[in-house]
């Protein structure tokens, strides 16, 4: 019954979910919508789980003086004083978003450039990746690397000094040829969705539930 | 006296002649023609019974800018003599209107022309009542191929369980796995499994968990550490749930460590600088980043590949393979993310569905062709006059278009 209880609800619930796609009359009307709040639902109680993973796991790492201890200990004080600075706003202002409160002094100042110079990372990452990927070894490679070094110049004021015909030269290889690829991979990826959610309903997928 | 009255006379004639010439008064405004509105109100279609459609035809005077013609109000009142009351505005322009209502409510509709000449009203529409259908008509086209591709999946699952053998081609990125393992076992070194940002519901991640078991079976086989840091809590859960009974089924829930398979952040670049850190401190001997990505995809992936791990991506991100396969050693490009859990199952029946799925690909390209041919070939005739074979093209494409 361990397995069979959920996989009848798997069942039940993709049945009624590929059925209310295609009825639109009350009661299944808007019940793709309902069981979508229902989840958001389960996700907040979910985070729970979350900040006692997070907080479970430091902690051990704090107590055995794992190898980047400090790290955890700087995890658990900023995971405290973000909680502290959250419920000081929410007592004062009664209003988390408020401006100039301590928890949007953390978010404005701490949590924004932080993730501003994460994302800034991703320049260099590109520049390693694609001298990488560019060089000319085989012929695939050669093909990525002129075509590649057409598409940035066609996409840059300097492309047209150049070569007046290189935007458009660039226009057609995003239109055609790289559209066509990537249109083959959609429809690989809708085909694959559908056949591994048919497997999941009809209880041949069962990874899932362990 | 008689100098300054006939100043003042001269000076008054002087002045009409320029008003006359420079300033001439507006003529005044045309009272607004008499607005024949064909208005029509109909239930919408295939809807839950919650709008109405009105649609008209365009005013006399809707031809300039917003100065000229400003636009469409739409009127809706319980009774046919009103009050009417304000429910919408359409620029001009505009010739339809999709108004929500409450489902059974009875509703009469009038629609006012604004203009610079004036407002004017066309004749009340009534009585129309939303009601909720029973098929949406326009996903038509859905339930055809969805059935088509049901019935196919069914008939090669059956195929594979009378024991027919069935080839699948090989997929190197899973294949890769136990090399990955086994690099990390001689090695000494732990492996990191990552589903990037996917959520439960995403039927990618369900396909990333078959793939996580498979791998912590494998770790648990050869006694090599495992960690899986996490986005989503509710994907935090059945990847523990995942790779405990992984641990469990060769007989080593003891080297089973929760804390391995842990909560990060939900924050994206937070859990990318997380499981970089990771990376950089524990230095995993395989990579595994097998889930749904963002621009996190490529923070991760160069880490992996500066630390000189052998990595395994796969992702349907489709903006994110290009930089998959620049850094990594092997890439699971789209549906072989979704072909894993069969792929490496070998169970007939899963394999079966897969076949299926292959089937249907085959048909599609087949079908793609004869339509661009046929596409083309019309495009040619009709410049001679014969339409007939575009129409036919059309006709196709129009009804593959979901509404």
């Amino acid at each position: 019954m361990k397995k069979e209880i959920p996989l009848a609800i798997t069942f039940l619930t993709g049945v009624i979910i590929v059925v209310t796609f295609f009825i639109p009359h009350q009661p299944l009307g808007g019940m793709q919508q309902r069981l979508l709040i229902w989840y958001s639902i389960v996700l907040g109680f979910t985070l729970l789980l979350g900040v006692d993973s997070l907080l479970r796991s430091n902690l051990q790492k704090i107590m055995r003086r794992a190898p980047g201890w400090p790290y955890a200990v700087v995890v658990v004080a900023g995971f405290l004083a973000t909680l502290a600075a959250g419920i000081h706003t929410w007592a004062t202002t009664k209003d988390l978003l408020s401006l100039g409160s301590s928890f949007m002094y953390i978010y404005t100042y701490m949590i924004v450039p932080l993730q501003a110079t994460m994302f800034a990372l991703l320049a260099f990452f590109i520049a390693s990746a694609a001298y990488r990927a560019f060089r000319a070894r085989t012929l695939e490679a050669t093909l990525l690397l002129v075509t590649a070094a057409i598409v940035m110049l066609g996409r840059v004021p300097v492309g047209a000094e150049i070569w007046d015909k290189l935007p458009g030269l660039q226009d057609w290889i995003m239109e055609i040829p790289q559209m066509a690829a990537k249109r083959g991979i959609f429809i690989g990826v809708a085909l694959g969705t559908i056949a591994m959610s048919l497997r999941v309903i009809l209880g041949l997928e069962r990874t899932y539930l362990s | 006296m008689s100098h300054i009255f006939i100043a003042l006379v001269t000076l008054a004639l002087a002045a009409a002649p320029v008003r006359a010439a420079g300033a001439p008064a507006a003529p005044a405004p045309a009272a607004p023609a008499f607005f024949a509105a064909g208005l029509t109100a109909a239930d919408a279609p295939n809807d839950e019974g919650r709008a109405i459609d009105l649609s008209w035809t365009k005013a006399p005077g809707d031809t300039g800018g917003a100065a000229v013609f400003r636009g469409y109000q739409i009127l809706r009142a319980e009774q046919a003599e009103g009050p009417f009351a304000e429910v919408g505005f359409a620029i001009g322009g505009k010739t339809s209107f999709r108004d929500n209502v409450a489902e059974g409510a009875v509703h009469y509709y009038r629609v006012r022309q604004l203009s610079a000449a004036g407002a004017a009203e066309s004749e009340t529409v009534g009585p129309v009542r939303a009601a909720a259908q029973w098929f949406d008509a326009s996903r038509l086209n859905v339930l055809i191929v969805t059935v088509l591709l049901a019935f196919l999946l069914i008939w090669y699952i059956e195929r594979a369980k009378k024991g027919e053998e069935l080839f699948i081609r090989k997929i190197q990125g899973l294949d890769a796995i136990d090399e990955a393992v086994g690099r990390s076992t001689e090695l000494g070194k732990p492996i990191l499994y990552s589903f990037g940002l996917g959520e439960i519901r995403d039927i990618v991640t369900v396909a990333s968990l078959a793939i996580l078991r498979q791998v912590a079976t494998k770790c648990a086989q050869h006694g090599t550490e495992l960690l899986v840091p996490n986005w989503d809590p509710l994907v935090m859960a059945a990847a523990q749930e995942t790779v405990q009974q992984a641990y469990s089924e060769p007989g080593r829930p003891d080297l089973y460590k929760e804390g391995n398979v842990s909560f990060l952040t939900t924050d994206q670049f937070g859990y990318a600088a997380g499981v970089d850190g990771m990376m950089l401190r524990q230095k995993p001997g395989a990579v595994f980043l097998l889930g749904y990505f963002y621009a996190e995809a490529l923070l991760m992936s160069e880490t992996g590949h500066s630390i000189g791990a052998i990595q395994i991506a796969g992702t349907t991100a489709i903006t994110q393979l290009p930089f998959f396969i620049a850094s990594c050693d092997y890439t699971l490009i789209g549906e072989e993310m979704l072909a894993a859990s069969c792929y490496l199952k070998r169970d007939p029946q899963m394999l079966g569905s897969l076949k299926g799925e292959d089937f249907v690909k085959a048909a599609l390209i087949i079908g793609f062709a004869a339509l661009a041919v046929t596409g083309t070939v019309g495009v040619v005739l009709s410049r001679g006059g014969h339409g007939g074979l575009a129409s036919v093209f059309q006709a196709i494409k129009d009804w593959f278009v979901t509404a």
